[in-house]
C-alpha cells in the first residue's frame, strides 16, 4: 500500500483530500462528519469581520445536468460563514482538539485595511490551526464590497494582503485565487512577493446557469431577481488544471506549493491535479453532491493507482508531468499522426465519418455496400487532429498512430526524427534563424 | 359476431376460467411506457448515427436518431413531428411493429453489448405526448377541388388519406366494418393496444379533416371498384385481406375449430373478456404473428394448454424469434414439423387433432415422415393467413398475381386511376408499419398525378 500521508507545509494530514472551505466545512457537526468519513483536513468556511454577514433565504445553489442527473457543473451563491465570529473560533478549537492528526487551515476574508488583519490573525491562530487560507477568490456578493475576488484580481492588493496576514501569522499562508483574470500567473507572482507560503486554486467562475424557461427569467432566482454565482464541478476541472500547471512550470512559481482545487471528484482527477504540480487536493462539490463516503474511493483509488505505478508516496507523484506541458510554439512540428480505426471493434456508427465530413477535413471514408458499412481513414487527408477519437463512442476502437518514416501522403515530405518548432519555422515572419 | 361455434356445454370450453381482475391484469400493456426520466436515460444512449441503420430498416423511414434527438432536448413536439410525418400511425406501429427485427435489430449498440436503444418505446413516448395533449402538426393545403375514394379505413387506406388531406385534395373513405382502424382495431393483440388506443389515434389522425367516412360499404356490394373510378379522380385500395385460408379438412365446420382471426376480433371488441368462452387444451396451427397472438391471448384468458403446430421447421416460421419468445414466456408450447391431417370429434365438438410429422428438407420443401401426432383439442384455432377476396376486383382487368394486387414501386396498380396497399397487395409483409408507408408512397404518388400540369 502505498504511503498516503501528506506533509503540505508542515500541515500534516493522512491523506493528500481536503474539504475546501465551503458549505461542507460550515460548523463543526459537518466537519466532525467529514473526519469520521476519513476526509484528510478541512478549510473552514471563510471567516470574516463582525457583525456577521447574511445569506439569502431562497436558493444558494444550482446545477448542470446530464440527462439522467448527474451533476455535471454546480452554482452557488452563498456568502462567508453567516455564524458570528466567536461561535466559529470556539468550534475549531474544539475540532482541531478532537482530531489532532487532521489538518485544520482558517479560510479568513478581511477588508483592505491592516488593522483588521491585526486584529483577527493573532486570535484565530490561538485556537490552534495549522494554518490560513486567504479567500482571494469568492467571485459574488463579498467581491462587491470590494473583498474575496476583487483583491484576486489586482496583483497589488494580493501582495499587500498578504504581507499583512504574514505578518500577524506564525503558521503557514495559503492563498486562494480566483479564475475569474486573464492570465494567472500575475496573481501567483504577487502572493510570492507577499510572501505566502503556497497558492490554492481555482476557487469559482462567474455563473449564470441558464434562464427559466416559462418565465424567462434568469434561474433561480430570489423572488423573481438573480444574480451571478460561482461555477464548479466536474466541468470546472480543465480551466483549474491548466492554471495550476501554469503557475507549476513559470519560472518564478515553479517552487511555490499548491493545493489544487476544482471539480476533483474521483482519485482520477487527483491524480490529474497532483501530477501537473499540486501538492494535495482540495474538494467541495463532489461532497455536496454525494456526501463524505466519496473520500472512500478517493482514498482506495489514488493509493491502489500509486502502487500500479510503483510510487511509494504521493510526493513522487507531484509535478511528474509538468514537464510535458509547454508553450504551442515549441511542439514538434515535425510530428506526423494518423487516426488508425480498429475495424474489430468499429460498431459503425459513423459519427467519425460525418464530424471528419462535416467540420474536419474530409478524412475518413464511408461505403454502404449492402448494409455492410465500413468507415476507413484516408491518410490522404487526415491531419492528426484527434476529432475522431473525441468523438468515438467505442474506447481504443479509434487511436492516432505516430508516422516513424516514409513519407506523409497528405504533405508530400519525408517523415524526419529531427524535431522542429514554430520559432524556426518558415512561415513565422518572427523566427529565429 | 359471435363465438357460436363453441358450443356452452362442451366439457371443457366455458368462460370465466380466471376473473375479471385476473383478466385485466393480463391484458394491460405489454410493455409500460416509459417515463419522462427513462425516457430522457434511453434517448441518451443514442449514438445518433451518420445514416442510420435503424433509420434503414425502418419501413417507413422514420429519421429514428432525429427523434431521439428531440427527445434528448424536451422537444417532444418536434419528435413527434419527425415520426409522424414519415408515418401517421407513429402510436400504433411503436406498440405492434416487430421493432427486434427492423429498427431496433440494425442498432449498432447490439454490436458491442447487444442491448439496443428502445426505439419503439422511445417513438411511443414522442406519440403519446402529442396524443394525448392533442398538438396539432399538420393543417391542409389549399383546397385541389379533386376527390379520392379509398377502399378500407385500415393503416394503410388511413395513411393514404391523411397524406392527401394534408395535400389538400378532398377523400372518402370506404369500409365495409362498423368501427374504422382495420386490423388495429380488429386485429391487433389486446395487450399491445390498451385502453382503445386504436379509436384514439384515428380520431387524432382524422381530425385534419377533408376526410369524408363512409362504414358499412363493401367493396363489390354498396360499391364497385368501376363506380369508384367513374366517381372519383383516383381510387386507393387498401381493402386488406378479407377472408381467412382453411385447413381443407373433412369435419372442418365442427364445433370448436374457430378461425383466429375471427376470434381475435371478438376479442378486441368485447368490453367483458373474462365472459369470453376459452377452451381447456388449445391447439394453434400456423406459424405466423397471428399464431402466436391466438395462443398467447388464449394463455391470457385461462386457457391451461395452449399448442402452436406449425408444419415447417423452426427457421422457417414468420414470427419473430422475439415473438416466439414471447409465447414460451406465457407457458404456450411451440411444435414443428406437424401438419394437420384430420381432426376427430367427440359429441360434435372437437377432440383432438391428428398429424403427420414432417421432415424439412435444405431446399425447403417439407416431406412427411410417415409418422403421426395425436394432440387433445377442445378448441382448434386456424392462424394460416388470409387471402384477399377477389370479389369485386376481377371484373375490371386489375392485374393479380398469387391472388394480391399487383402494384408498382409508387403503388400503382394496373388501372389507370387505382393505386393500392397493405396486406392486399403481392409481396406485401403483413405489417402494420408496411401498410402506412404503401398508403404514404401512393398518396404521394396519386398527387403528382392529379397536380400534373396544374
Amino acid at each position: 500500500m502505498a504511503d498516503l500521508t501528506s506533509n503540505f507545509l508542515g500541515i500534516k494530514s493522512p491523506n493528500p483530500f481536503w474539504l475546501a472551505s465551503a458549505p461542507p466545512t460550515d460548523k463543526a457537526y459537518n466537519v466532525n462528519r467529514a473526519f469520521e468519513a476519513g476526509w484528510g483536513g478541512v478549510s473552514w468556511k471563510t471567516l470574516g469581520e463582525d457583525p456577521h454577514i447574511v445569506n439569502v433565504n431562497g436558493p444558494r445553489y444550482s446545477s448542470m445536468m446530464s440527462n439522467d442527473r448527474r451533476v455535471i457543473g454546480f452554482n452557488n451563491i452563498e456568502l462567508i460563514t453567516d455564524r458570528p465570529f466567536q461561535v466559529n473560533l470556539k468550534e475549531m478549537r474544539q475540532v482541531k482538539r478532537d482530531w489532532p492528526d487532521r489538518a485544520l487551515v482558517a479560510s479568513v476574508m478581511f477588508p483592505m485595511n491592516e488593522a483588521s488583519w491585526a486584529k483577527h490573525i493573532p486570535i484565530i491562530e490561538d485556537t490552534g490551526i495549522d494554518g490560513f487560507e486567504l479567500n482571494f477568490g469568492c467571485p459574488h456578493g463579498m467581491s462587491e464590497r470590494g473583498m474575496g475576488a476583487a483583491v484576486g484580481q489586482v496583483p497589488e492588493y494580493i501582495k499587500q494582503a498578504t504581507e499583512w496576514c504574514k505578518k500577524y501569522a506564525t503558521v503557514p499562508v495559503i492563498v486562494k485565487l480566483t479564475p475569474n483574470i486573464t492570465d494567472v500567473i500575475y496573481p501567483a507572482e504577487a502572493c510570492l512577493e507577499g510572501g505566502a507560503d503556497a497558492v490554492s486554486l481555482i476557487n469559482t467562475i462567474n455563473s449564470i446557469m441558464r434562464v427559466d424557461y416559462d418565465s424567462l427569467t434568469m434561474f433561480p432566482t430570489t423572488g423573481g431577481m438573480g444574480t451571478h454565482g460561482g461555477y464548479c464541478g466536474e466541468a470546472v476541472k480543465p480551466i483549474a488544471l491548466n492554471m495550476v500547471a501554469e503557475i507549476a512550470r513559470n519560472e518564478k512559481t515553479k517552487n511555490l506549493p499548491i493545493s489544487g482545487i476544482g471539480g476533483v471528484t474521483t482519485w482520477k482527477d487527483a491524480v490529474d491535479f497532483i501530477a501537473l504540480g499540486a501538492s494535495n487536493v482540495q474538494v467541495c462539490t463532489a461532497a455536496m453532491v454525494y456526501g463524505f463516503k466519496i473520500v472512500e474511493d478517493m482514498k482506495t483509488g489514488l493509493s491502489n493507482f500509486l502502487d500500479e505505478k510503483g510510487m511509494n508516496s504521493v510526493d513522487e507523484l507531484i509535478g511528474k508531468a509538468v514537464p510535458s506541458v509547454t508553450d504551442w510554439k515549441f511542439l514538434n512540428l515535425n510530428h506526423v499522426d494518423k487516426a488508425v480505426i480498429d475495424q474489430e471493434k468499429c460498431i459503425k456508427c459513423g459519427r467519425c465519418h460525418i464530424v471528419c465530413e462535416d467540420t474536419s477535413h474530409q478524412a475518413i471514408k464511408y461505403s454502404d455496400d449492402g448494409g455492410n458499412r465500413v468507415f476507413t481513414v484516408d491518410d490522404n487527408e487526415c491531419v492528426g487532429c484527434n476529432l475522431c477519437v473525441s468523438v468515438c463512442p467505442i474506447v481504443d476502437c479509434i487511436t492516432m498512430v505516430a508516422m516513424e518514416s516514409g513519407v506523409d501522403p497528405r504533405t508530400g515530405k519525408e517523415i524526419t526524427s529531427e524535431p522542429a518548432d514554430w520559432t524556426t519555422h518558415e512561415n513565422n515572419p518572427m523566427k529565429v534563424s | 359476431m359471435s363465438n357460436n361455434k363453441i358450443k356452452s356445454e362442451g366439457v371443457n370450453i366455458k368462460s370465466h376460467r380466471l376473473s375479471k381482475k385476473e383478466i385485466e391484469d393480463n391484458f394491460s400493456d405489454l410493455h409500460a411506457p416509459l417515463t419522462p426520466i427513462e425516457a430522457l436515460i434511453e434517448a441518451d444512449r443514442c449514438y445518433f448515427c451518420y445514416d442510420a441503420p435503424c433509420t434503414k430498416a425502418c419501413p417507413s423511414d422514420i429519421d429514428v436518431p432525429g427523434f431521439i434527438q428531440s427527445i434528448r432536448s424536451d422537444n417532444l413536439t418536434g419528435a413527434a413531428e419527425k415520426i409522424l410525418s414519415e408515418n401517421i400511425f407513429g402510436g400504433m406501429c411503436a406498440r405492434d411493429c416487430p421493432t427486434e427485427e427492423l429498427c431496433q435489430q440494425a442498432c449498432v449498440r447490439n454490436d458491442h453489448e447487444d442491448k439496443p436503444v428502445e426505439i419503439g418505446l422511445l417513438q411511443r413516448y414522442a406519440t403519446d405526448s402529442v396524443l394525448e395533449n392533442g398538438v396539432k402538426l399538420f393543417s391542409r393545403k389549399k383546397d385541389t377541388g379533386k376527390s379520392i375514394a379509398v377502399v378500407g379505413a385500415g393503416p394503410a387506406g388511413i395513411s393514404c388519406a391523411h397524406r392527401l388531406s394534408v395535400l389538400g385534395h378532398n377523400i372518402t373513405v370506404y369500409d365495409s366494418k362498423d368501427k374504422l382502424g382495420g386490423l388495429n382495431e380488429y386485429g391487433i393483440a389486446a395487450y399491445k393496444s390498451t385502453n382503445d388506443f386504436a379509436q384514439q389515434e384515428l380520431d387524432y389522425i382524422l381530425d385534419i379533416g377533408g376526410i369524408n367516412i363512409q362504414t358499412g360499404m363493401e367493396l363489390g356490394k354498396q360499391i364497385t371498384l368501376e363506380g369508384l373510378q367513374k366517381q372519383f379522380d383516383a381510387v386507393f385500395l387498401g381493402c386488406g385481406l378479407g377472408t381467412v385460408n382453411q385447413l381443407n379438412l373433412e369435419n372442418e365446420n365442427i364445433s370448436g375449430v374457430i378461425d383466429a382471426v375471427e376470434y381475435i376480433a371478438n376479442l378486441r371488441q368485447t368490453s367483458n373478456k373474462d365472459e369470453l368462452m376459452v377452451g381447456k387444451n388449445i391447439v394453434v396451427i400456423g406459424g405466423g404473428m397471428t399464431a402466436i397472438d391466438i395462443a398467447v391471448q388464449s394463455k391470457l384468458l385461462g386457457a391451461e394448454q395452449v399448442t402452436i403446430a406449425y408444419r415447417r421447421d423452426k427457421n422457417a416460421m414468420a414470427a419473430s424469434e422475439y415473438e416466439q419468445t414471447l409465447a414460451k414466456k406465457h407457458d404456450v408450447q411451440i411444435q414443428y414439423n406437424l401438419s394437420p391431417k384430420q381432426l376427430i370429434s367427440d359429441e360434435s365438438n372437437v377432440s383432438a387433432i391428428v398429424f403427420d410429422v414432417m421432415s424439412s428438407q435444405n431446399d425447403g420443401s417439407i416431406n412427411a415422415t410417415g409418422e403421426s401426432l395425436t394432440l387433445r383439442a377442445d378448441v382448434v384455432f386456424k392462424a394460416i393467413g388470409q387471402k384477399l377476396v377477389t370479389e369485386g376486383l376481377t371484373d375490371n382487368s386489375l392485374e393479380l398475381e398469387k391472388g394480391r394486387i399487383v402494384v408498382d414501386e409508387n403503388r400503382k396498380t394496373s388501372l389507370t386511376k387505382v393505386w393500392a396497399g397493405g396486406d392486399c397487395i403481392l409481396d406485401g409483409d403483413n405489417l402494420t408499419v408496411s401498410a402506412v408507408q404503401d398508403g404514404k408512397l401512393a398518396a404521394i404518388s396519386i398527387n403528382e398525378t392529379l397536380t400534373q400540369g396544374a
